[in-house]
């Protein structure tokens, strides 16, 4: 009964039906991307109300800037996991999918989600927040997918530690933090650069180390999703 | 397919407590193994790790002849049925039954899906969420995702849970039929669930 | 028991002799420190501010390692020897984390200025307390050994990155010079010493009480098994 396919195909056909489940449960329910849209425009009008009209130094705006994405991501990329668990799911995507089928799938399900959020909060941060101007657009650019590449990465693999223990709610972002930090750190700094006008060559160090970081975090999470997922 | 579902000592514990210990057997097709016990004694903790959603502290189960290197392994070749085991809510059971073909990486097959959840009863909720079926509607629409994929292996932990005498006559049917071609587990503690068996569990003296 | 005695004194001696052995302009006398500039009796610190930083690092290297152990072996008691050292690890982290902002405080007047040694200390006091929280969160003994393991390991990859992110964010934020004379080895030959045994005698400190709560865990773990 079993067609004999290469298994990479059959693996790649698999995580492929994890996303697209992930998707249609979503657009169905639509419980996140809602959730997650109020929570972008709040937190920048908060922060409009902060600044003001005065606005505020290139360096803060930058780091500001992903501190709602931090916070966007801690929102809304848990939810994956966590949902499995609390329906008693888990048990069924066992049942029906390995491990790392189940990690990739549902990663790239939070990358798509992450960067369509983040897409959406540069856009009003463009928008409202006044003082915040890119001048090199490529740096920019390359930072948000980068960066969310890297953001999704590491909120997948800790929302799946996560979503085995209690109060998941309080400790994503405290497990999250120390483990994104270094990304944080380098994407502020990143776009600090596109602020202030530097030439794309200047951003190099930034992005060779967000691109090691991500494989870093992507193989780490490959390697040990097993023992999370498998009980 | 003459194919022998094996266990050797098998031991499970967790939270410094042993559930059952030293848990052997050999099923093959045409057989049914009888997996019996009080609640609590680990019924569903032994056919858990059958279906290889959990391991054993101890021990392993494994399926011979080893079949080649198969994509999804033992669970691909396993059904399972279980009170516990939930379906995806906001789902069509038609779309339930996809996903179970889908995310195995096999080829949806419209047609016998369609003459599964008919055979199960669900002809016409099919295309109705998940979310809105009363437990015994679930329980018929769990067998139909349990059997989709052709398993040799069929798991029942509490068979006729939440059903009603004709759910019990259609369960009674699938298993009549499965027992030709294939090995049936059940776990069950009412012992009229399942009228013979060839092999005998007894989790209650396995501590 | 012997063992115990001979830390004892001699940490004793060290502490003693890192807090009372004169600090002179121009050492004649073996006994005596140099004068470091802008420290002077500051300098004092040294003897205990490195060595628990290192500690700390060491301990969750070793928590690390033994929470592979368990991974794979699945024996509980590697577990218990992982949680022991990340909280001794913790413990000193806490102490560096304060050492350090005194430092900093006599100093550059500020207790903290998230140059790269602070900030990584305390990034790894982040590390320590999310590894305490989830073990905390987790009921069952073998599902809090594998995840707290699996979670000390993504940690340990991701640490490394900030040695190479420092230098950046730095030339770029904080352009005066922060890195100051930390332990170098131009250091006078008495005062190397006294830090040398002070690092080996911390040691000792912590491996006595590691080896002192992994003892009674395993009784602990054995006794309950034997019901």
């Amino acid at each position: 009964m079993q067609p004999t396919e290469a298994i990479g195909s059959r693996w790649l056909r698999s995580t492929t039906s994890i996303f697209l489940k992930d998707w249609h449960s979503e657009l169905r329910t639509r419980y996140a991307i809602s959730a997650l849209v109020m929570f972008v425009v709040t937190t920048i009008s908060v922060m409009l109300f902060a600044i003001g009209s005065e606005g505020a130094p290139p360096e803060v705006l930058a780091a500001m800037l992903w501190v709602v994405i931090f916070f966007g991501a801690m929102s809304g990329l848990s939810r994956t996991f966590v949902s499995e668990e609390e329906r008693g799911t888990t048990m069924t995507l066992q049942l029906l999918a390995p491990p790392s089928a189940v990690l990739f799938g549902k990663l790239l399900f939070n990358l798509v989600l992450i960067i369509a959020l983040n897409a959406f909060t540069v856009l009003l941060y463009s928008l409202f927040i006044t003082g915040f101007v890119i001048k090199t657009l490529s740096i920019f650019s390359l930072t948000i997918l980068l960066g969310s590449i890297g953001l999704a990465a590491s909120s997948t693999i800790i929302a799946g530690i996560i979503a085995k223990a209690n109060t998941k709610g309080t400790l994503y972002p405290v497990l999250s933090f120390p483990i994104l930090l270094p990304l944080l750190l380098t994407v502020i700094n990143a776009t600090r650069l596109a602020a202030e006008g530097a030439f794309f060559e200047e951003a190099f160090g930034e992005f060779q180390i967000l691109v090691s970081y991500i494989v870093v975090v992507v193989t780490v999470s490959y390697l040990v999703f097993d023992y999370i997922w498998k009980d | 397919m003459d194919i022998h579902l094996v266990a050797r000592n098998l031991k499970k514990a967790f939270n410094r407590r042993v559930i059952f210990q030293d848990v052997s057997f050999t099923a093959g097709v045409q057989q049914i193994l009888l997996i019996a016990g009080r609640n609590g004694s680990g019924k569903s903790t032994l056919v858990k790790i059958l279906a290889d959603v959990l391991s054993p502290t101890e021990g392993t189960v494994d399926l011979e002849p080893r079949a080649r290197a198969m994509f999804g392994a033992r669970s691909n070749m396993v059904g399972f049925v279980a009170p516990y085991m939930m379906l995806y809510d906001e789902f069509t059971a038609r779309e339930n039954l996809q996903m179970a073909l889908t995310i195995r990486a096999m080829r949806p097959d419209k047609s016998y899906i369609n003459e599964l959840l008919s055979r199960v009863g669900m002809a016409n909720r099919m295309d109705d969420q998940v979310r809105t079926f009363s437990s015994g509607m679930k329980q018929r629409v769990k067998y139909a995702f349990a059997l989709v994929h052709h398993p040799p292996i069929l798991l029942l932990d509490e068979p006729m849970s939440n059903l009603d005498e004709e759910g019990i006559g259609m369960v009674r049917d699938i298993m009549d039929e499965h027992r030709q071609m294939g090995i049936l587990v059940v776990a069950t503690n009412d012992l009229t669930d399942i009228h013979h068996h060839d092999i005998r569990v007894d989790l209650n003296a396995a501590h | 028991m012997i063992f115990r005695i001979i830390l004892g004194v001699w940490l004793t001696v060290v502490i003693c002799l890192g807090l009372l052995l004169p600090i002179v302009p121009r050492p004649e006398f073996w006994y005596q420190f140099p004068i470091i500039p802008g420290l002077e009796e500051k300098a004092r610190i040294l003897f205990f501010h490195v060595p628990t930083a290192w500690l700390s690092v060491i301990a969750f290297i070793s928590s690390m390692i033994y929470g592979i152990k368990y991974l794979r072996k699945r024996k509980l008691d590697d577990d218990i020897k992982s949680a022991s050292a990340a909280g001794l690890g913790f413990m000193f982290c806490i102490l560096a984390t304060v050492t350090g902002a005194i430092w900093a405080k006599f100093s550059w007047g500020t207790y903290w200025n998230w140059d790269p040694r602070q900030t990584s200390i305390f990034v790894l006091l982040l590390i320590y307390g999310a590894y305490f929280a989830l073990r905390s969160a987790v009921d069952i003994e073998e599902k809090r050994a594998t995840l707290a393991a699996v979670y000390s390991i993504i940690a340990a990859v991701t640490m490394p990155f900030f040695m190479f992110i420092m230098p950046r964010i730095l030339a770029s934020l904080h352009p005066e010079p922060i890195l100051n004379v930390q332990g170098k080895v131009q250091m006078n030959t008495t005062m190397l010493l006294v830090f040398l045994s002070s690092v080996a005698g911390f040691t000792g400190l912590y491996l006595w009480m590691w080896n002192l709560q992994v003892r009674i865990q395993q009784i602990e773990l054995h006794s309950t098994r034997l019901q």
